[in-house]
């Protein structure tokens, strides 16, 4: 094993150079155009394209008699072409769905190619073997002559993408914008698609025609988890892919009995679950742990504002409480107040004393801070939004911990504050002198 | 009643636009004059954003002709300006603000011409113009409804147009955006401009429009604002007065004939 990794990454045997070049450019440039198929929300019919090429490839070799790759590409562009063809008249013609029309033509066009290719494969020519390799894809069966051909419309694909990107990106964001200000959007469609069918056809000698559709969506599906970048993304996917294609033609190197499309479609997948779990903002896992800072902010502050609430209604804000005091004014899991009292102790915001906690004085403060943001936004949907006073207090339970010092800002420049000593006692604690308007407090789990 | 004006800026005769051989817009005539902010006002269905797609060139008419300046669509498109409604894009795109708004720039750029640092800076001024400059390098994605709706609305200003056509521009947007639009519009309009904005709020409507366009498949009124929008012809708009239109659509759409066909 080690051996061959190494004589394989050595590139010392030209054929490898070949195969390795050719697979790379075609996972490479299919994935390029496959962004903008994501994009263009058109990744089904990329996989009837993708079905339909095989009746295209069988009759090419009925009608020739060679595997050479020019009548085979041919062949595949234009079978692959009408498939698009109908969809689109399907579509337009009938009410019929485009969804439902994609599965008409996918399983009509690849039923009709597996008959050819099975009638084919019973005329006993010598020549067809390895026409079944279209299935899977085999990039180590890839000869230099097929390699030749595909590794140029593989670079004509890539430098196409290149010249039309900015008029690419306008037509898959906004289409009707595109056309009005007069860029010829039908004519760019066109090439799209047809570059979407040129990149199958060209990629299922890799990766096979059952997969190929992967190959179009899953490096650029990957990529949009790490970039909001266009340019990056497309960059970004085209490399995944062709990550993923070196996996392949390295397996197809050392099992050449094994097909490639799967290799290279496992290697993609664990790409792509991989960046689904692990990217950064946009990740699973990435949300998770926001989610958990954010429950346990909410902890934390809540903690907080009881104790100086309790203490404001009693006129002392430095009382000791036992868990026992807290529980009574606010029902929790008891485990999880003793967690959040601990990491509050640590941030210094509580002191514990015997059996109870006291408020710090910066915990005081950070504790009045999330009080009146509570009331604040309460003012506000009070008296902006109309709502109803008795409704207002589970909706600030929740927004107090999100409000930022510059949002409480404005909402204090928005509301009419009620006139201190006028106010019930709920709220004579009700003043603003220097909070939130310096320095934030620092929240113990915001870091 | 159809308000007739001289050097119409948009003039529309006879226009009939169908989808699937049902027709959607009957007939519609009408001429707007430059400089003014103009409501196109009917209710859900009415076809007002067809009619804005057709003067766009964006859906095919059975019938009719429309003059913009007195020219065909592709002899003054540079001049004229579209805008979506903000909910036919997916604002989860790959892009940022800025991103979107030099979009506005592609037409007059021309194919295979990247962006220069000149169409940047008009961007920003745009943005400016908005008050989204701060938010230049934000994803769209973390817009709010009123910032998306300034971003297209900034994209229109990015591509320096004489006439701008926007489909719902005040839906799904909070009350400081709708002011600020408005304000904009209004000081285009003094500079000159044109503005044709779909609209389906009556309340806003009288304050906001110069002259309004009463739509409902068919041309019921255009004119001055106050002389349209009248409890009679809101009426006639809103009211039940459509019903033999619609049957006869109906058994159009039962024939599979279109206008074009009986004509
Ligand atoms: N692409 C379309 N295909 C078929 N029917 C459509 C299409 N777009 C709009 N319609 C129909 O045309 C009529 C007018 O639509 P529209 O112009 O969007 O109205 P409005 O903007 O006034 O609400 C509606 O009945 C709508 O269902
Ligand atoms: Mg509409």
């Amino acid at each position: 094993m080690q051996q061959a990794l190494a004589e394989f990454f050595s590139f010392s045997d030209p054929n490898i150079r070949y195969v390795l070049l050719g697979t790379l450019l075609l996972t490479g440039s299919a994935a390029m155009i496959g962004s903008f198929a994501l994009l263009r929300k058109k990744v089904l019919v990329g996989d009837a394209v993708a079905h339909a090429v095989l009746p295209g490839v069988c009759l090419a070799f009925i009608i020739t008699g060679t595997k050479h790759p020019v009548p085979l590409s041919l062949g595949a562009s234009i079978t692959g072409w009408l498939a698009l063809v109908s969809i689109d008249q399907i579509t337009n013609r009938s009410k019929i769905k485009e969804d439902t029309a994609i599965a008409l033509v996918l399983s009509v066009t690849f039923g009709l190619g597996i008959l050819l290719l099975t009638a084919i494969q019973h005329t006993g020519n010598a020549e067809q073997v390895g026409l079944s390799n279209f299935l899977f894809g085999k990039a180590a069966a890839l000869v230099s002559d097929d390699l030749k051909t595909l590794a140029l419309l593989g670079l004509m694909l890539i430098i196409i993408v290149l010249l039309f990107f900015k008029e690419f990106t306008l037509v898959a964001f906004d289409k009707a914008f595109a056309q009005a200000s007069g860029l010829p959007v039908r004519r760019l469609e066109l090439l799209l698609t047809s570059l979407t069918v040129l990149a199958i056809v060209v990629g299922i000698r890799a990766v096979g025609i059952l997969l190929m559709a992967v190959m179009l969506i899953t490096p650029p599906a990957a990529a949009r988890f790490w970039t909001n970048h266009l340019p990056t993304m497309v960059l970004l996917a085209a490399v995944l892919g062709m990550i993923a294609g070196l996996a392949g033609s390295f397996v197809s190197y050392i099992a050449p009995a094994m097909p490639t499309g799967p290799w290279i479609v496992m290697t993609i997948s664990v790409v792509a679950y991989g960046s689904f779990l692990l990217a950064p903002r946009r990740g699973l896992l990435a949300r998770r742990i926001r989610q958990r800072k954010h429950q346990k902010k909410t902890l934390t502050e809540n903690i907080l504002k009881l104790f100086y609430e309790l203490g404001v209604t009693e006129g002392s804000v430095g009382t000791k409480r036992t868990l026992y005091d807290l529980l009574k004014s606010r029902s929790m899991p008891t485990s999880r107040l003793v967690a959040g009292l601990k990491r509050l102790q640590k941030h210094k915001m509580l002191q514990q004393e015997g059996l109870g906690w006291r408020l710090t004085a910066a915990g005081s403060r950070k504790g009045k801070e999330i009080s009146q943001r509570h009331h604040l936004w309460k003012l506000y949907l009070t008296q902006h939004l109309k709502t109803e006073a008795d409704h207002t207090h589970e909706d600030a339970e929740s927004i107090e911990h999100i409000i930022t010092p510059e949002l409480a800002e404005e909402l204090r420049g928005l509301v009419k504050l009620p006139v201190t000593g006028k106010s019930t006692t709920q709220h004579t604690h009700w003043t603003f002198e220097g909070a939130g308007q310096g320095q934030p407090v620092k929240t113990p789990a915001g870091e | 009643m159809i308000q007739r004006t001289d050097n119409p800026v948009v003039e529309i005769h006879d226009l009939t636009v169908s989808y699937y051989k049902k027709p959607v817009l009957w007939d519609i005539n009408l001429c707007l004059p430059q400089g003014k902010v103009i409501g196109i006002i009917g209710p859900n269905g009415a076809g007002k954003s067809t009619l804005l797609k057709a003067i766009m060139g964006l859906v095919i008419p059975d019938n009719g002709y429309i003059k913009l300046f007195g020219k065909s669509l592709d002899e003054v498109r540079k001049q004229v300006s579209y805008v979506p409604q903000k909910e036919s894009v997916d604002w989860d795109f790959p892009a940022s603000v800025l991103d979107v708004v030099v979009m506005g720039r592609y037409a007059q750029l021309g194919l295979f011409q990247r962006p220069k640092k000149l169409d940047q800076e008009k961007a920003l001024e745009c943005l400016n113009k908005v008050s989204m400059a701060p938010l230049a390098h934000r994803q769209i994605a973390q817009l709010s409804g009123g910032q998306q709706q300034r971003v297209f609305l900034a994209r229109a200003l990015a591509q320096e147009a004489q006439l701008y056509l926007m489909d719902e521009p005040f839906v799904g947007v909070d009350v400081a955006t709708e002011k600020m639009i408005i304000d904009l519009l209004q000081t285009m309009a003094r500079e000159g401009k044109t503005i044709i904005v779909v609209h389906h709020d009556l309340q806003s409507a009288a304050h906001y429009f110069d002259w309004s366009m009463l739509l409902n498949m068919r041309t019921v009124a255009v004119g001055p604002t106050q002389d349209v929008l009248t409890p009679a012809l809101l009426q006639e708009t809103y009211g039940g007065k459509l019903t033999i239109l619609s049957k006869i659509n109906d058994l159009l759409k039962e024939q599979e004939v279109s206008p074009r066909e009986l004509t």
